[in-house]
């Protein structure tokens, strides 16, 4: 494992193209493009704000940076250094904004969500969407760049509209059988959308393109519902994670729960289904594997206050579909992987600290964690590893991210970032370690 | 003396007239301590003979009080006496009035026993109910006492239970309240929320219109140049032709994607059928070489089980590939069949082996235990032979020391040693002779009976040939005149069939005789004179080499009658005639 000098960065803006082939970084206001192979600054454009939103256009060609304070949006093209192009929303203010998926519509939500402006960079022309909901996931794009789903309030009801992203026509608009919509995603394969209600009511509804229901999911009543929704790259499952600390997995076909997963704060060998659980505490002997049972620390959440600290957060589908990870808000500090062919738990990662930032290999089931220390924690389903990272001046890990082909990662630390370089060889050795290290043998350290 | 007389005769009047008296006696006559009364009395009587009651000069009323008391005891008798005097009575009446009185005295004294041994009975059965009565009593008191005691603690659970059902009314009045409270506090809030988000729409609303009314000058977008389009198409212009060309792109997007799962979903149909169908092939794979072992069990059920699946199993083999609702079902249908005998099969054969192993657990307890046991018992019987062994060899080695310091008892010992060897050898001397003796008679007995055998068997030779001779004759043309010749030399052989029976006769005759006289079989195989086959075919007992084995099997069986030393000594028939020659000649040897 290779590990690149540190670069600056601000507000944790650094973003990989999405070819891959280049990596921005924005410092204060200025924006850094780097070749991602040789980590050469090839461009150098400066906004008239500090930045703080980034991000690439779907073509790799334009980068948009929002400065939210000032309303204002910097468009630059990397082909072309000298275009620029400016979008100001005035008094109304901004909130978010982000790229349509052609890369040519820039999509601005507006302070109190007053509306969504859609802003062309081909024809200047500006469109709105009218009473968009404030709310945690309110717009979705189709993962093939065809349809945009928003979240609408009208009269105290629910709506989702359904735009078709070529000319912004309106698709579909339909009311929702939720009290208060939390959010919407599409499937992978974009012919269903999840809804699902806010925490008060644990409901999950399915529509198709065409807005007819599907289905509709709810597990139980009277309690805080659905925390997290996620759909696995294959369209297969959905998981649902929940203010009950469980992980319901719902299919494509029936749509009915095929799988529960419970988070336990001690988990003996049954619930292991004969797997070995992995432990990977930081000291005193980092990476220490444990075989069950296992005791997980668990911080009670106080029940005075809002949004308590329980319950499924984050949920990540590998990139085969093959693993589901997961975290549970009140034990902080394990990431739990369950396999989702043999639909059980398959390793426990549980760290001193508590878990920030955990992601997938968009190429392989490997699954790489920060808690906010100067380590890089990965895990596979051959075993897992915890990496010092070489740098001076105490970096610290706040947040990762993987590049598309999987061989490098970016660390962000508080402004700095390093990259993370793992090659085949590298690989090997780590499996090698890995191997050694489940074998108990510890002179390979 | 007075006393005794009172007792004696209670009802006199005039030796003691005091009512009070009789009454005390009569009460004494009734008191459950008659018995020393009695006695008392008796005692008594032996010196009030002298007589108070009669004396010289009151004969006659005595004798007329005596008539009286006599008659009213229902006596026929009357004294009287013999003389007007009354110094001499007539003997026959009063000795015949006395033997009454013992009479009935006698009777009344045997009654009076009963009546007391009853009396005792009842008395003790008395104390018994009484004590019974106590205990019963006592029995009461405890379970009214008991009754008092649960009377009290139900009433303290009812009071208990009333109050908790108060409490439980109250509680459930609480709960319903609180759920009202509840309910109403959601509706209020629910319209807060509604009427909050009414106002929050009106004013976001106001604020759009008041920015766009502004106009605000700041809004706007300034591009350099503008872009092509990332598809490089111009962008269209909004038409309703745009509108239907999206939503049929919708529902072909759509569409595919069902199609797409539709041909997913046939796949893995396909996929699964030829799995059932597969799983269906080994079922009944496995199920036809064992259901004639299960349908002892359910043979009714399985026949007509086995009938409609044969029946479904070949319809659904045609019809498979049309994939038909119909045929799915009848697929599924006969899977289910299947399973549920491979089921119940399953079931039996979990039950047996748990049976097994359960009986395998029972006996693992037992075994090591008793293995333990006998281990333990083979281990010390080790160390106590260990241990002798150890001790004779010690003995040994003192005794070898010594020697080497006193020959005299060494030789005293020694001397033990031989005698009691001595005794020994003689002993198994006149057992040895005693053997011999027996031997010897047998050999004579049947040294006897084989040359009585010899005898008979030349008899018989002679016999035959002189029926052969006949028979011979016989089949000559000159029978006619052989017939007369012959009859003289062989009277019995006359009749053809005679010489059979003779012969049959005489083997009976011979095997009887083998059987009463020979107390062994093997005896006779030490016979010179005949050999052993000899005797044996002539004894009908071997008529062919090809039968003997069946004939001596025979053989066998009878002589089992016998003593156990006939059966062990005819398992070794097999011996030679020199063996046994050479056993004689030992035998000799020993006689002499």
């Amino acid at each position: 494992m290779n590990f690149s000098e540190l670069f600056k960065q601000s507000n944790q803006l650094c973003k990989v193209s999405p070819d891959g082939k280049y990596l921005a970084t924005c410092v204060q206001y200025r924006l850094v493009v780097r070749d991602v192979s040789t980590l050469q600054i090839l461009h150098l454009y400066t906004c008239l704000d500090q930045v703080s939103h980034m991000e690439w256009s779907s073509d790799s060609l334009f980068i948009l940076c929002a400065m939210y304070k000032r309303g204002l949006i910097q468009v630059w093209s990397l082909e072309q250094p000298d275009w620029h192009c400016k979008i100001d929303e005035g008094s109304i203010g901004l909130v978010s904004s982000r790229w349509s998926p052609d890369g040519r519509h820039i999509l601005n939500t507006t302070e109190f969500h007053l509306r969504v402006t859609v802003w062309s960079l081909c024809t200047k022309a500006v469109s709105y969407m009218k009473y968009p909901k404030a709310c945690q996931k309110g717009i979705d794009f189709s993962k093939d760049g065809g349809y945009m789903a928003l979240a609408e309030r009208r009269d105290c009801k629910d709506y989702v509209s359904i735009f078709v992203c070529e000319d912004w026509h309106l698709l579909r608009n339909f009311e929702t059988e939720t009290q208060d919509l939390s959010g919407l995603e599409w499937s992978p394969n974009g012919c269903v959308l999840a809804v699902w209600d806010s925490c008060l009511e644990y409901k999950v509804l399915l529509y198709s393109l065409d807005g007819r229901l599907l289905s509709t999911y709810s597990a139980y009543e009277w309690s805080l519902g659905v925390k997290c929704v996620s759909w696995s790259p294959s369209s297969q499952f959905l998981a649902i994670g929940s203010y009950d600390e469980k992980v319901r997995i719902l299919n494509h076909i029936t749509w009915g729960k095929i799988a529960q997963f419970e988070h336990p704060a001690s988990i003996d060998n049954t619930k292991a289904e004969g797997n070995f659980v992995l432990s990977v505490p930081e000291l005193p002997h980092p990476d220490e594997i444990c075989a069950p049972p296992i005791q997980i620390p668990v911080v009670k959440p106080d029940p005075d206050r809002a949004n308590p600290k329980i319950g499924v957060s984050v949920l990540a589908f590998s990139s085969d579909s093959r693993y589901l990870a997961s975290r549970n808000d009140n034990m902080a500090t394990a990431v739990w992987v369950w396999d989702m062919q043999k639909m059980s738990l398959e390793a426990v990662l549980e760290q001193t600290a508590a878990v920030r930032c955990f992601q997938w290999d968009p190429r392989h089931p490997r699954l790489a964690l920060c808690t906010g220390n100067s380590k890089l924690y990965l895990w596979s389903p051959r075993g897992c590893v915890s990496v010092q990272v070489p740098a001076e001046g105490g970096f610290q890990v706040q947040s990762l991210s993987w590049h598309c082909s999987g061989d490098f990662l970016i660390l962000l630390g508080k402004d700095q970032l390093c990259l993370c370089y793992m090659d085949a060889e590298q690989e090997e050795n780590l499996t090698a370690y890995i191997v050694a290290k489940l074998h108990g043998v510890n002179e390979l350290l | 003396w007075e006393r005794g007389g009172r007792l004696r005769h209670p009802w006199v009047f005039f030796s003691n007239g005091e009512n009070n008296e009789i009454s005390r006696m009569s009460h004494v006559m009734m008191s459950p301590s008659r018995q020393s009364n009695l006695e008392l009395a008796y005692s008594l009587s032996t010196y009030s003979v002298i007589g108070a009651f009669c004396t010289e000069d009151n004969v006659p009323q005595c004798l007329l009080h005596i008539n009286q008391e006599l008659a009213s005891l229902g006596l026929p008798v009357c004294i009287e006496a013999s003389s007007p005097e009354g110094a001499n009575l007539n003997a026959v009446p009063v000795l015949n009035a006395v033997y009454e009185l013992l009479q009935i005295h006698r009777r009344d004294m045997c009654t009076l026993e009963e009546m007391e041994k009853e009396q005792m009975k009842k008395s003790s059965s008395l104390d018994l109910i009484q004590m019974t009565n106590s205990r019963l009593k006592d029995q009461l008191e405890l379970s009214i006492r008991e009754k008092s005691g649960l009377y009290e603690t139900e009433r303290q659970l009812q009071l208990k239970l009333k109050t908790l059902q108060r409490c439980l009314k109250g509680e459930k009045d609480e709960v319903q309240k609180l759920q009202s409270i509840i309910a109403s506090r959601a509706s209020q809030y629910s319209h807060d929320a509604k009427r909050k988000e009414r106002e929050a729409a009106k004013l976001k609303e106001r604020l759009s219109q008041l920015l766009i009314d502004r106009k605000d000058k700041k809004l706007a977008i300034d591009v350099l140049n503008n872009l092509g389009r990332s598809d490089g198409k111009r962008s269209q212009w909004r038409t309703t032709k745009a509108t239907a060309s999206h939503e049929g792109e919708m529902y072909k997007f759509l569409l595919c994607d069902y199609e797409e799962s539709q041909k997913s979903l046939v796949l893995e149909n396909a996929e699964l059928k030829k799995v059932l169908q597969q799983m269906k092939k080994e079922m009944m794979h496995i199920l036809s070489p064992c259901q004639p072992s299960s349908r002892g069990a359910t043979a009714d059920e399985e026949l007509a089980e086995s009938d409609e699946d044969e029946k479904t199993r070949d319809s659904s083999r045609d019809t498979l590939d049309q994939s038909c609702e119909h045929a799915r079902e009848q697929l599924t249908n006969s899977i289910r069949l299947q399973w549920r005998k491979l089921r119940n099969h399953v079931e039996k054969l979990d039950n047996q082996a748990s049976q097994v192993l359960h009986q395998m657990e029972s006996n693992k307890d037992m075994i090591p235990f008793e293995t333990h046991q006998d281990e333990m018992e083979r281990m010390r019987h080790e160390v106590q032979q260990c241990k002798e062994f150890i001790h004779a060899q010690q003995q040994l080695l003192q005794q070898q020391l010594s020697t080497s310091f006193d020959d005299e008892t060494a030789a005293l010992l020694y001397d033990c040693y031989t005698l009691e060897e001595k005794e020994r050898l003689k002993e198994e001397w006149r057992l040895f002779e005693e053997q011999k003796r027996n031997f010897e008679k047998e050999r004579r007995n049947f040294t006897e009976a084989a040359i009585r055998l010899g005898r008979e068997k030349q008899a018989f030779e002679e016999d035959r040939a002189a029926w052969f001779k006949n028979h011979f004759l016989n089949m000559t043309p000159f029978t006619n005149r052989r017939r007369c010749s012959s009859s003289d030399g062989q009277s019995s052989l006359s009749i053809i069939s005679e010489p059979e029976i003779r012969m049959s006769v005489k083997a009976h005759k011979a095997k009887a005789s083998t059987y009463t006289t020979f107390s062994t079989p093997k005896s006779s195989r030490s016979t010179a004179a005949p050999s052993t086959t000899d005797l044996y075919r002539t004894l009908r007992l071997i008529p062919d080499c090809s039968s003997s084995m069946h004939s001596n099997q025979v053989w066998q069986e009878s002589s089992t009658n016998g003593d156990e030393d006939i059966r062990i000594k005819s398992k070794s028939r097999g011996l030679h005639c020199s063996d046994l020659d050479i056993f004689a000649l030992g035998e000799d040897d020993s006689l002499t």
